[in-house]
């Protein structure tokens, strides 16, 4: 593999000038007392109850994820080229869901195989020809970016549909305003807290036209969901109902609530329940976590779902290998955040690199997440390998490869002490009917174990607080 | 507010209430237990400890008879068992999964008070406490709960959330006091024991003391421990805040605040007030006359019937 870079300092030890006041300070504080703050932080995550929950795991109904106490830094004018590249790949992604449930231009211009849309799992044929308000379908995404060197950063993965942790990007920052207040007075960390007025906003501008204040509403699967304690959170901050499918019934295609006053009609629901289960007369019909009719009432215009139905069109990671044409094909620009270079499967010729190649890459199913159903060539051993091969022959159509990426490190503390661990980022855009609002900042996901490049909280990564300077 | 949020929110302080009272009930089985034999330590307090939990069937179907209860059997029943819905740990589970489900309700104290109980409820080993480690362990549990209701009362905006908790919080003590009286009056006190003996004052003493009322006691009647004072304490004195008197106070209270925000009365305010009347209107002899076990039991109904109606009228 080749060299990874590391955010704070290079190989001969010359640190970057964005950590130079972090570094100092990590250098002079003792090991005891960084154990004893990530102690700290550990038992307010507990007693606040900040977990989650891992499926199938025995006992693990609430988990902690490792929260690491050293923040991860990233510059004013970083973040700028960041946050221009983001808003403009979700541009285009809302525009291609729009075309791929509307006129399907991108198909018939061939940018895209029909069958990436007609085959993929999560196509709602429910949603052909449908107007969604405001022409708006991914109102909420996570962009997942890793960084090779000091001027790359790449998309590695879009999270059209629900995706989460901006709770602990949240929570994240007040436990480190709490343990380190020295710290912040000695850098300009750009704050992260307006997250919930932006998202408020966002969610209020995205109600179907109606002359009323808009009824905002969160919909979660329940307290059994692995994601149960940041819908309860968001809905906490931002002073909306937490709903249930239970607590919602739909009459003459118009959702209402049931409170201990009566019924209370519905204007947008931020849903944090996949497509299958939002409506047992639509989708699934075992579903008990949905509301029966709910797909009628948002057919009728009269209530708006957040995201929309059928985003995840985009956000598997065939079409993602086609961002960077989509982009160029619906806002004639040329991306500004590159993609990781990636193989389809799918073709003859890139199936056939990958074969010869496995040691080297990291095989992913185009449908997988949390680091579930991956290969890392590097790390596996040859049965591992074979198996995989196997299955590439069996669907290649099933999987992307690609090459093992230097994913930069940052300083994190382990038990060994303060080590480089290797990071990501998921930065969250939100697009309303008015403007598009990211806060400066996301989810930096930290790899804890040495080497290992899987950093998602299911499979033992851990978080840590992510700083933009101001300036 | 959403129906499943004051009915969670309802649950919630009735079970936290209700793990109280049952440390409660321990804790006064555990002192008579103490007694010397002359005393009637060889009573069945720790069968009366059952059939004041209201859970003797459940009791009965796993370990035997009431008579024969062991001090063993009864605390790992009422205080650990996951089988016994209504056992100590169930109710803190409960509360504490109620609670997570309308996080976004509570204050960040009334949150911190019931999770934090959760986790220090699950250091306590599961069976065969000492002596040491039961009287610790109903303490941890009377404190956690003193901490809830603290938070509730210190944190809570006044508003129809707070009125829901505060209602669950009285119900469920009105019904808690009733039996804790009833069971005195018909189970406790064996037949040759006479009436104002030594242990019928003991045992009256304890239940003063299972509602932390001995001083209270003491205060109003400059007397020593009769029953029918103990039972006018307990029913009728608006003063004594776990009376049936005062919960209903409370409970009218509470209900009247809900409908005034509401701007619509309804069948739990008319029984809440009904009952309350009665409490007001009645003197203890009046109690006496109809028979106390009977006026209790008929009071236990009639708070039944007012939380199927809270139920129908908000929380479904």
């Amino acid at each position: 593999m080749r060299r990874t870079f590391d955010e704070m300092s290079s190989d001969d030890g010359v640190v970057r000038p964005a950590y130079d006041t972090l570094s100092k300070w990590l250098s002079t504080v003792p090991h005891d007392v960084l154990n004893q703050r990530r102690k700290e932080a550990e038992y307010i995550f507990r007693r606040i109850g900040i977990t989650f929950a891992v499926y199938g795991e025995q006992n693990s109904q609430e988990r902690l994820i490792p929260f690491d106490i050293v923040p991860r830094i990233i510059t004013h004018d970083e973040w700028t080229g960041l946050a221009k590249g983001l808003e403009q790949r979700t541009k285009a992604l809302n525009l291609y869901i729009n075309d791929v449930y509307g006129k399907r231009d991108v198909l018939r211009a061939g940018i895209i195989p029909e069958d990436l849309v007609y085959q993929n799992p999560a196509f709602r044929p429910e949603m052909n020809g449908q107007k969604v308000p405001h022409d708006i379908y991914v109102h909420i995404a996570g962009i997942d970016i890793v960084r090779t060197d000091p001027s790359t950063f790449y998309v590695l993965e879009d999270n059209a549909r629900t995706p989460s942790g901006v709770s602990y990007m949240l929570e994240n920052r007040e436990i480190m305003l709490r343990l380190f207040p020295e710290l912040f007075s000695m850098h300009k960390v750009a704050p992260v807290d307006k997250y919930a007025d932006d998202l408020l906003a966002t969610l209020r501008s995205l109600a179907p036209h109606r002359s009323h204040e808009p009824n905002v509403a969160i919909l979660t699967p329940g307290i059994y969901n692995s994601a149960y304690y940041e819908h309860s959170f968001l809905a906490d901050k931002l002073g909306v109902d937490l709903v249930e499918g239970r607590d919602l019934f739909v009459k003459d295609n118009v959702v209402y609530m049931r409170t201990t006053e009566g019924p209370k009609r519905v204007d947008v629901i931020y849903r944090r329940l996949d497509d299958d289960f939002l409506d047992p007369l639509a989708f699934r019909p075992d579903s008990v976590l949905g509301v029966p009719g709910l797909m009628s009432a948002y057919h009728a215009g009269n209530v708006t779902l957040t995201n929309a139905v059928g985003t995840g069109v985009a956000d598997d990671k065939a079409v993602y290998s086609y961002m960077p044409d989509i982009i160029r094909f619906y806002l004639g620009e040329e991306p500004i955040l590159p993609n990781v270079p990636t193989w389809r499967c799918r073709e003859p010729d890139h199936l056939k690199y990958v074969l010869d190649h496995l040691p080297e890459l990291v095989v992913k199913e185009v449908h997988g997440s949390g680091g579930y159903g991956m290969l890392v060539g590097p790390k596996a051993d040859k049965a591992q390998i074979e198996v995989f091969r196997n299955k590439l022959k069996h669907d290649p159509a099933n999987f992307i490869a690609q090459p093992t990426l230097a994913l930069s490190t940052c300083p994190t503390l382990v038990e060994e002490g303060v080590a480089p661990r290797h990071v990501d980022l998921r930065p969250f855009i939100l697009t309303g009917s008015d403007k598009v609002r990211i806060v400066p900042g996301g989810l930096t996901r930290v790899a804890m174990k040495e080497g290992s490049l899987v950093v998602n909280s299911s499979q033992g990564g851990g978080t840590k607080d992510t700083w933009v300077l101001d300036v | 507010m959403l129906s499943r949020t004051a009915d969670n929110i309802y649950w919630l302080t009735r079970y936290v209430e209700r793990a109280d009272c049952l440390a409660r009930i321990l804790d006064v089985a555990q002192r008579l237990s103490y007694q010397p034999v002359s005393y009637g330590g060889s009573t069945n307090e720790w069968g009366s400890a059952i059939l004041t939990a209201g859970c003797s069937e459940l009791f009965v179907a796993k370990h035997g008879a009431l008579e024969e209860a062991t001090e063993d059997a009864v605390v790992s029943f009422l205080a650990f068992d996951a089988e016994n819905p209504a056992s100590i740990r169930n109710c803190v589970e409960m509360a504490r999964t109620n609670a997570r489900s309308v996080r976004t309700a509570l204050t960040s104290d009334m949150w911190d008070a019931i999770n934090g109980a959760w986790i220090e409820l699950r250091a306590f080993p599961d069976k065969a406490l000492s002596r040491e480690e039961l009287t610790r362990f109903l303490a941890f549990v009377k404190e956690a709960t003193l901490r809830f209701d603290g938070a509730m009362y210190r944190s809570m905006l006044r508003n129809d959330a707070y009125w829901f908790a505060r209602t669950g919080t009285h119900v469920e003590r009105a019904d808690n006091t009733a039996r804790i009286l009833d069971v005195k009056y018909h189970v406790l006190l064996p037949e040759k024991e006479r009436v104002g003996g030594p242990l019928d004052y003991f045992q009256w003493a304890s239940i003063l003391r299972s509602v932390s009322a001995l001083t209270a006691f003491h205060w109003v009647y400059r007397d020593s421990v009769k029953p029918w004072l103990v039972a006018d304490l307990l029913i009728l004195n608006r003063a004594m805040p776990r009376s049936l008197a005062s919960c209903y106070e409370n409970l009218t209270r509470s209900l009247d605040d809900i409908a005034g925000a509401y701007g619509r009365q309804g069948p739990a305010q008319r029984l809440a007030r009904a009952t309350q009347a009665k409490l007001t209107n009645h003197s203890i002899d009046d109690v006496f006359q109809t028979g106390l076990h009977e006026f209790i039991s008929e009071f236990i109904s009639e708070n039944n019937r007012l939380g199927a109606a809270i139920n129908e009228q908000y929380l479904t």
